[in-house]
């Protein structure tokens, strides 16, 4: 590590260096005589700007700062998962054995543990030619992660030395490969790759497979394609954090990557400890086994905020890179464009819309651009897909973070601020909400759960759009005016909405709901529709249908059948075929 | 460190620019002495390889180019703590002004405070019962949580806080000791004496360490002094095993504060002229709160912030909202109608309260009785407004219903006296029978069994009207 500079000036975060220096752009630095990381923003002949990961208050101009010669990078390799880590990857566990319960700065730590020893079982031979994603070894990671050991992209060659299975840490080298170009390189089980460069893939596919989430509202109405990018957009207090749990929590990705960006320390804290208790749905293991935690709360440094979106994103994609199908929960991805307009801020760049600086717009579309169902450089196939918070300002969500991040992803589950003090959740909003995925998922709904899947979701859609154009007359004149077959249609939409729509993170049935359920649900509410329907047009008035409990316990289905008897839903039909002849008996 | 530096190179506002410094550090405190007796403090803000800009508490007046000798401390401003801050008042920077000396102390802490691990945090999940049922029925209080205030000018923020410090029992019952920091930056003299005399008459005042930034102080000492004041609270919480209720009002004149020194430092503003860094600076605050793993105290945080002109948007609670952990929003309406406290429900809200509420910490319906009020209470506000178009005669019997239950809540549910105390059955009781008066089809959000359980369950004299 060579000293190529000292300290100038210090604006907190930002730290300067006077005239010309040897330093390369993005290269990672260690900044003052603690050692702080920081990283290279802008050289010219005047000055370089760095800026500094940890809290800079301390620090003396005159004090050196050391390159590295690498770009700020995170380090691959087994122990990711079942931790939580800062914005730039340093295991906040680690941390506190070493400084305790706060964070101090200086603390020199390694992302992962370098004295554990792997079982690894050996995957290639002497002689055989190798590409980068070649996998070569395997690491039992967590109970439920099969970790795949790969060749780093760029390199490729022949396997000159390979070691016998056994037990190594994560810096003992596993291969040697004789490159190209003759020069001979080790392969251990840790790689480093720069966080702001997007993992080289092989092909990209059109996403056509659902990430199943569990969540009634976003599975039917408003569906993400595994691979797919999705925002979150809510004001305070309308349950961002809360569906961003529950996705992570039902969701049928493989690994999760939690990056809780700017938020709050308590809800981290409750992350790690609920996900360490709670049963992942298909391995049967906690499902932190299943997950890494990103946590850079709002009180950590403000330039690891804007660092820990990438370190996130570069995870997520070394585990595509194996097959895995990962999603990440990025909360809040509005801290983050703060933590840029911070920045620029002090290095006193020209300001945009709202002060944000002018490159935000590309650097989330960068963001969301590195999400994707992927062919990997080794063949397999993977897929990144992102759900991001946004917290616009005001609720208002004509401001830049929103309108900026809508133009690159396509899902958005707008939450609405009247369905939150409702306590209607999730308060995904079904009129300003939308996805863009439907028509690429509609041949996948249409093989494996229902050939009318998409036809029921369109029809409960229509139900809903009239209601809200029919409540809006209500609010002048009251439901009483409303000929009986617009009663018939407020009375089905409430239907849906408490008994499909709403949906109750706290009930064991109901916090999560299979696919299936869900077309099964779809399908009696709209049989009620059918049912009801052809009474009113033989006149039958709706205070007359209202009177028979048939609404009341559809709303309740959600509660009532438990997730794994479906069949007792068929029992809902004949009961609506009971409610339909009763009336027609005693009224014809 | 025994430099004294002689003069200074220019004066604007509250900052001052030294040239020629030596070793000086980023965040560290300097001594001035003006005209060789008078002393003042400030925080060095950036540094230039010998030039440093620097920040004056109190005010810059009297001081010139030539008057000013300044030394450096080569730290950061820290807090002398000791046991006996209970019981005293001090200025915003945490001098004693009460008279009885200085402290006599066991450690000095920074006041700017590390950020706490999340790895270290405890999940907090133990209900505080305040008496006042709008907040223990429906925004429920934990021990550890932010929670704070969204008032207006002239509603009875302060009557509902220091109720609140009166009633609620945060150690009583189990035998540990309870101790409440208040921290007042910007308010009036009267705000302060009003605070002081209800400690004081309700017998906690040995219980209770002050810190005034009055609407007088300087401006710049006012950015201290929450720090300040959590920097107290975490030592006593931490070091002291006690449990400590902080109230800090009000953080509009922090923000406030905040922004003038930012427009000073010809900063680039973004949202209405206050800084880009307001909703990291607000973090470094409310994020105190909490709990640590293995400790046996904790910190709760009630902030007070006045919105202006009653915007629930404007940046200082739209930031602080999505820091805190809920709040409780009061409302003008409300106070028109005379109801004390004017909690508007349906804005407010507590995040933690779904994990410190329920069976074996209050009751088994609280959570569904909770979520049926809040949306019945919802519906109200629907009836209302059709009411005022079609008038209250036409409405459908079921709407009238809900008018009248609405009348109902808002007089005698949320309203109360302040020395009301309820406890958290008496809450969820009324709560039901609030409910009772509407039809049991229409409470959508209560499970069957619960229903059953309790909608038909009445005791003789508990119905009411």
């Amino acid at each position: 590590m060579k000293q190529l500079g000292t300290i100038y000036g210090i604006n907190g975060p930002v730290v300067y260096i006077k005239g010309k220096t040897m330093f390369r752009m993005s290269e990672m630095v260690y900044v003052g005589k603690n050692r702080l990381i920081g990283e290279v923003i802008s050289l010219d002949n005047d000055r370089t700007t760095i800026q500094v990961y940890e809290e800079t208050s301390g620090m003396k101009p005159g004090e050196p700062v050391y390159s590295t010669g690498q770009q700020m990078s995170v380090t691959l390799g087994p122990g990711i998962l079942n931790n939580i880590f800062d914005g730039i990857e340093r295991p906040l566990k680690e941390i506190e054995k070493q400084a305790g319960q706060y964070i101090t700065k200086g603390v020199q730590v390694e992302s992962l543990d370098t004295e554990k020893k792997w079982p690894v079982r050996l995957l290639v031979e002497e002689g055989q030619e190798v590409i980068g994603g070649t996998i070569i070894a395997e690491v039992q990671e967590t109970k439920t992660i099969l970790h795949k050991s790969m060749i780093p992209p760029h390199i490729e060659g022949r396997v000159v030395e390979v070691a016998a299975d056994g037990e190594y840490t994560v810096e003992e080298p596993l291969v040697k490969i004789q490159q190209l170009d003759d020069t001979v390189v080790e392969v251990a089980l840790a790689q480093k790759w720069p966080i702001r460069i997007p993992r080289p893939v092989h092909n990209r596919y059109e996403s056509s497979v659902p990430l199943i989430t569990g969540q009634r509202v976003v599975d039917t109405l408003f569906p993400i394609a595994k691979g797919g990018t999705a925002a979150i957009p809510g004001g305070f207090g309308t349950g961002k954090t809360m569906m961003q749990h529950q996705v992570a929590k039902y969701s049928d990705a493989d690994i999760i990557v939690y990056i809780g960006c700017g938020e709050r320390g308590n809800e981290m804290t409750e992350v790690l400890e609920d996900f360490s208790k709670l049963e992942d749905p298909k391995s049967g293991n906690s499902l932190m086994e299943r997950t890494t935690l990103i946590a850079n709360t709002s009180n950590m440094p403000v330039a690891a905020r804007e660092a820990s979106i990438y370190t996130g994103i570069t995870l997520a994609e070394y585990y595509r890179d194996m097959g895995y199908d990962v999603a990440i929960m990025a909360d809040s991805t509005s801290r983050w464009a703060e933590a840029l307009r911070e920045l620029s801020g002090r290095l006193e760049e020209m300001p945009a819309e709202e002060g944000f600086p002018a490159y935000l717009a590309s650097r989330i579309a960068t963001f969301y651009e590195r999400a994707g169902l992927m062919q990997n450089l080794n063949g397999t196939e993977g897929s990144v897909s992102i759900i991001g918070a946004v917290s616009p300002q005001g609720g208002d969500f004509s401001e830049p973070v929103t309108q900026n991040t809508k133009r690159f992803v396509r899902c958005f589950w707008g939450l609405d601020k009247q369905l939150a003090n409702e306590r209607h959740y999730p308060a995904v909003s079904w009129l300003d909400s939308y996805s863009q995925y439907v028509d690429d998922l509609s041949a996948w709904y249409r093989d494996n759960i229902s050939p009318d899947f998409v036809n029921k979701r369109r029809q409960i859609m229509e139900i809903l759009h009239q209601e809200s154009s029919l409540m809006d007359v209500v609010k002048l004149i009251g439901s009483d005016v409303l000929p009986d077959d617009q009663k018939l249609i407020i009375e089905i939409a409430r239907v849906i909405r408490l008994g499909f729509l709403q949906q109750n993170a706290f009930h064991p049935e109901d916090t999560a709901v299979p696919l299936e359920k869900q077309e099964k649900m779809m399908e009696v509410i709209l049989y009620l529709y059918r049912r009801s329907k052809a009474l009113v047009q033989m006149g039958m008035p709706m205070s007359l249908l209202l009177r028979n409990d048939i609404f009341s316990r559809i709303v309740s289905i959600k509660y009532d059948v438990p997730n794994d008897q479906l069949d007792a839903l068929d029992q809902y039909k004949e009961d609506i075929d009971r409610f339909y002849n009763q009336l027609i008996d005693t009224n014809a | 460190m025994t430099i004294e530096y002689l003069g200074l190179d220019s004066i604007s506002g509250p900052l001052v620019m030294l040239e020629g410094v030596q070793d000086a550090a980023y965040d560290e405190i300097v001594e001035f002495t003006v005209d060789r007796t008078k002393r003042k403090l400030g925080r060095i803000i950036e540094v230039y390889e010998d030039k440093a800009i620097i920040q004056v508490f109190e005010s810059t007046a009297d001081m010139s180019l030539e008057n000013t000798h300044t030394r450096l401390t080569g730290r950061s401003l820290e807090l002398p703590v000791a046991p006996e801050i209970l019981g005293r008042t001090f200025d915003g920077v945490g001098r004693p002004i009460d008279g009885l000396g200085e402290i006599d102390y066991v450690t000095k802490r920074d006041v700017n405070g590390d950020p706490l691990n999340p790895v270290s945090r405890e999940y907090p999940r133990n209900f505080i019962q305040t008496g006042v049922s709008a907040i223990d029925a429906l925004t429920t209080l934990i021990r550890g949580q932010k929670l704070p205030i969204f008032s207006g000018d002239g509603l009875p923020h302060n009557d509902l806080a220091a109720q609140i410090v009166r009633q609620a029992n945060l150690g009583e019952t189990s035998g540990e000791e309870f101790g409440v920091v208040f921290a007042a930056m910007g308010v009036k003299h009267d705000v302060a004496d009003y605070f002081r005399r209800t400690f004081e008459e309700s017998g906690v005042l040995d219980h209770v360490t002050m810190f005034l930034n009055l609407a007088s102080d300087p401006v710049v000492e006012r950015i201290m002094t929450p720090r300040v004041a959590l920097t107290a609270a975490e030592y006593l919480a931490y070091d002291r095993g006690m449990h400590i209720l902080v109230i800090m009002t009000d953080m509009t004149s922090y923000c406030e504060a905040l922004r003038e020194i930012s427009s000073t430092k010809q900063e680039i503003p973004s949202r209405k002229g206050y800084p880009g860094y307001l909703y990291s600076d607000l973090a470094t605050l409310y994020e105190r709160a909490g709990i640590v793993a293995g400790k046996p105290g904790s910190v709760t945080q009630i902030p007070i912030l006045t919105m202006p002109n009653d915007d629930i948007t404007h940046p200082i609670p739209d930031l602080t909202g999505y820091i805190t952990e809920g709040q409780i929003v009061l409302d003008r309406d409300l106070q028109g109608k005379t109801i004390y406290p004017p909690i508007n429900i349906l804005p407010s809200l507590s995040r933690l309260m779904k994990d410190g509420i329920g069976e074996g910490y209050t009751r088994e319906d609280h959570q569904s009785v909770a979520n049926q009020l809040f949306a019945s209470y919802s519906r109200v506000n629907e009836v209302r407004s059709l009411a005022s178009v079609i008038g209250e005669d036409d409405l459908a019997p079921t709407d009238k219903k809900y008018l009248a239950f609405g009348r109902e809540f808002e007089q005698h549910f949320i309203g109360q006296e302040k020395d009301e105390n309820r406890t958290i059955l008496e809450t969820l009781e009324h709560g039901w029978e609030l409910l009772r008066m509407l039809p049991r089809e229409e409470l959508d959000r209560i499970d069957t069994q619960l229903l059953d359980k309790y909608y038909n369950h009445t005791r003789e004299g508990d119905l009411i009207g």
